[in-house]
């Protein structure tokens, strides 16, 4: 039972932490602001490294908020209670995490005071101009989803939505792996792997996320959660992991064998330096084999495992897109195939990339955007799951 | 966007024109070289972006070059003789007036507010 | 050499004299205006360039200098400077044989970079000339990601004094416009006359479309090639010696 004074305690702490929250996206405003006024000759980006850490962020974000919609689909799409108790708290996440990572994307931009133009002067061949569409669809989708969940009277529009959120999510992703699918000239991108690697990666990142609130939420509340929910729900997240490490892996297979593509992986998988530890150790074993260890290994898989599992995952999504992102464009494009070439412009080389003060905090800013709208949605709305006593399927 | 900031412009400009002669709040512009403009000081005053921009979608995406509405003309009739340029304190043409009208030009981002020719714009 | 050039010119010559009086004679000449006298760029007209690798001087840089001084660009080697034309050293893998060009936007028919552009910022004139838009441009450098050759440059820092006659400023992309506002007065780009002047005439600017012109004509004489030829993009920009 709650006393007042664990009440008065936690009330502070939730505005300490709406505050850090608050504090942490103001400096992010501040990095924008800061970029804005001398451009971006202050953050570690160049012509040869042109998408950076911001852009890790960003898409983390919305791979995940597109992921985490699976816990909520495989309520009322398949109609398993468990999943449908928590389907009001994954719609929030992806709202709060698309928001967070719609955000950095856009302060990132060279002219984000235009960014209108986009809307005014749409190109339909662009599948930038696609996600604009799709981000904004999923944004209202997810909202209407919501509504049809916590208003009664909406209820009997909820599988509808939820149809449609469902759809529009497995769009969404594809569209996100497209960004990078149709650089056909660069040889880390350019696979139609990439569409179906983002959305397996956004299963796991996603569920990942949900997990991570999940538990914070049950221990501020001072609940615990059924072991058979949290059993099925970590299997579901090892599942996720292995697919997801199988579908990176056959991206690098494929590529070792096509011979042009060797040098390529040999970067990546070998003498990258960083983005070669990166891959190895903070996706592969940080990311993948000690989260798989931590949910089946005999006598682990219990919270707090799975709560660690839950983080390594994150962090692991992390490593993976630095490497994906930073490392795919740090080889040097092969513009002369046959040739050695070197240039005052970077051909032949590896690139330079340090991330700066102010990518790093533009990239918490959008962070701390899903954290505040999360924190705040949980405190004043009921997002608690609600369980039933009996668990049938 | 546009439209909001011109319909700013605009009002902005009009009740400018309105209290010319009782404010003294009102800019004093160093209007440079000047001479005769390519429409009356009126239509100027309060259409010259869309003039200018309607043109320089023709200039830039069409390859149509010549005329009559260009910022470059625009830059080299009204630069200061002072500092040769259309920025630079709130006499200067273009400084001054989107000041006073709380408006903040994007032109000179990206173009020149310098005339064309050698310093002093003589043509 | 010159001998089988001039049997050649004059036997197209005369297959194309009849072809000529047919077309609008201002197609025929080679300095088409784009829109001297207010008509926008034509279609009909495709401008390109020839580089030849072999007159291409090892150490030479004046095609990048002439560049940086016609466009107002700094000249800086940082990789945050705008480079849009840079000589490339090439060494054959096989045969060791080495070789240098100068490279930059390559003016495709087909280019990602228009294909990728949220806003149409960027974009193909009429003419083929690949430009950015920096009215529209909001930065978002998926064209420089899209580019098979790096020809882009994203403005990292507020720039001052640009020459009149070619904007540019913070934010945006940019790259070659094959000196736009050059081309449009009838003059050549500022690297070709750069070449010329320095004696080595390596690069050579026309109008593919119309057979007449010397780079047509080029073309059909000698062997040339078009970088990365395989992504089917058909670069305005013609290599010879490659």
């Amino acid at each position: 039972m709650p006393t007042p004074e664990s009440l008065r305690y936690k009330n502070k702490l939730y505005y300490l932490l709406l505050a850090a929250g608050g504090l942490v996206a103001l400096a992010g405003l501040y990095a924008v602001h800061m970029m804005e006024e001398h451009g971006h000759i202050i953050s570690g980006m160049n012509n040869q490294i042109v998408w950076g850490l911001p852009h890790v962020f960003a898409i983390f974000l919305i791979v995940a908020a597109s992921g985490v919609l699976n816990v909520a689909s495989i309520g009322s799409v398949f109609g398993k209670a468990v999943y449908k108790a928590r389907a009001p708290l994954a719609s929030l996440l992806s709202i709060a995490m698309l928001s967070g990572g719609l955000t950095v994307l856009m302060l990132d931009l060279g002219r984000p005071d235009r960014i209108i133009v986009a809307a005014t002067n749409y190109n339909s061949t662009s599948v930038f101009a696609w996600n604009v569409v799709l981000y904004s669809g999923m944004f209202s989708l997810v909202i209407v989803y919501l509504w049809t969940m916590m208003e009664r009277r909406m209820h009997v529009w909820s599988k509808p939505a939820g149809f449609a959120v469902f759809a529009w999510r497995f769009v969404l992703t594809t569209g996100t792996g497209l960004i990078f699918a149709f650089l056909t000239a660069r040889q880390a991108y350019g696979s139609a792997l990439l569409p179906p690697m983002f959305i397996v990666l956004s299963f796991a990142w996603g569920l990942a996320v949900f997990h991570l609130v999940q538990t914070t939420i049950y221990a501020w509340n001072e609940k615990t959660l059924d072991p058979a929910i949290l059993r099925r729900k970590k299997n579901l997240l090892g599942v996720f992991v292995i697919a997801s490490l199988y579908m990176v892996a056959v991206y690098h297979m494929t590529n070792l064998y096509f011979a042009h593509q060797v040098a390529f992986e040999n970067f990546i998988l070998h003498e990258g330096g960083t983005y070669t530890m990166m891959f190895w150790i903070g996706y592969v074993l940080f990311g993948n084999a000690v989260p798989l260890g931590l949910i089946y290994a005999p006598g682990l898989g219990d919270t707090r495992c799975v709560m660690m599992a839950s983080a390594l995952v994150v962090l692991g999504g992390f490593a993976f897109l630095y490497v994906f992102i930073i490392g795919g464009q740090a080889f040097p494009l092969n513009i002369f195939p046959g040739y050695v070439a070197s240039s005052s412009f970077g051909d032949g080389q590896i690139a330079h990339y340090e991330p700066s003060i102010y990518e790093i905090m533009l990239g918490f800013g959008g962070l701390a955007i899903a954290f505040i709208i999360t924190t705040v949605s949980v405190r004043v709305l009921n997002f608690m799951p609600q369980d039933k006593a009996y668990i049938a399927d | 966007m546009l439209r909001l900031l011109t319909t700013i412009l605009l009002a902005c400009s009009l009740s400018c024109t309105a209290s010319a002669h009782e404010s003294s709040f009102t800019p004093k512009l160093d209007i440079g070289k000047g001479g005769k403009c390519v429409e009356d000081e009126a239509t100027m005053r309060s259409h010259h972006y869309e003039l200018i921009r309607h043109q320089r979608d023709e200039t830039t995406r069409k390859g149509i070059r010549g005329g009559k509405y260009s910022l470059a003309d625009c830059v080299d009739c009204h630069a200061s003789k002072k500092n040769n340029s259309v920025l630079g304190s709130s006499e200067n043409f273009c400084q001054g007036c989107h000041e006073y009208a709380a408006v903040k030009p994007d032109c000179f981002e990206c173009h020149s507010s310098k005339p064309r020719k050698a310093a002093g714009g003589v043509k | 050499m010159s001998e089988i050039n001039n049997d050649r010119r004059q036997f197209m010559g005369k297959a194309l004299a009849m072809a000529g009086i047919a077309i609008a004679p201002g197609v025929m000449l080679y300095d088409v205006k784009a829109g001297n006298d207010g008509k926008p760029a034509s279609s009909k007209v495709r401008w390109g360039m020839l580089i030849d690798s072999n007159q291409c001087k090892e150490g030479c840089d004046d095609c990048v200098t002439a560049c940086s001084t016609e466009n107002g660009l700094s000249g800086g080697k940082k990789s945050t400077d705008s480079q849009w034309i840079r000589k490339v050293e090439l060494k054959d893998m096989r045969s060791g044989r080495s070789l240098n060009l100068p490279m930059m936007c390559q003016h495709c028919e087909q280019p990602p970079c228009v294909d990728v552009c949220p806003t149409q910022a960027s974009f193909k004139r009429a003419d083929g000339i690949v430009l950015v838009d920096k009215h529209r441009c909001i930065g978002c450098r998926y064209c420089m990601m899209a580019c098979p050759y790096k020809a882009r440059s994203f403005v990292h820092e507020e720039l001052h004094d640009q020459n009149p006659e070619v904007p540019r400023g913070k934010g945006t992309v940019e790259s070659c416009t094959l000196c736009v506002h050059r081309v449009d007065r009838g003059e050549s780009p500022a690297c070709m006359e750069a070449c010329a002047k320095a004696g080595h005439n390596a690069i050579l600017f026309g109008d593919l479309n119309d057979p007449e012109s010397e780079i047509s004509k080029r073309i059909r004489t000698v062997a040339t090639s078009q970088i990365r030829a395989d992504l089917g993009l058909n670069p305005g920009i013609r290599y010879q010696g490659m």
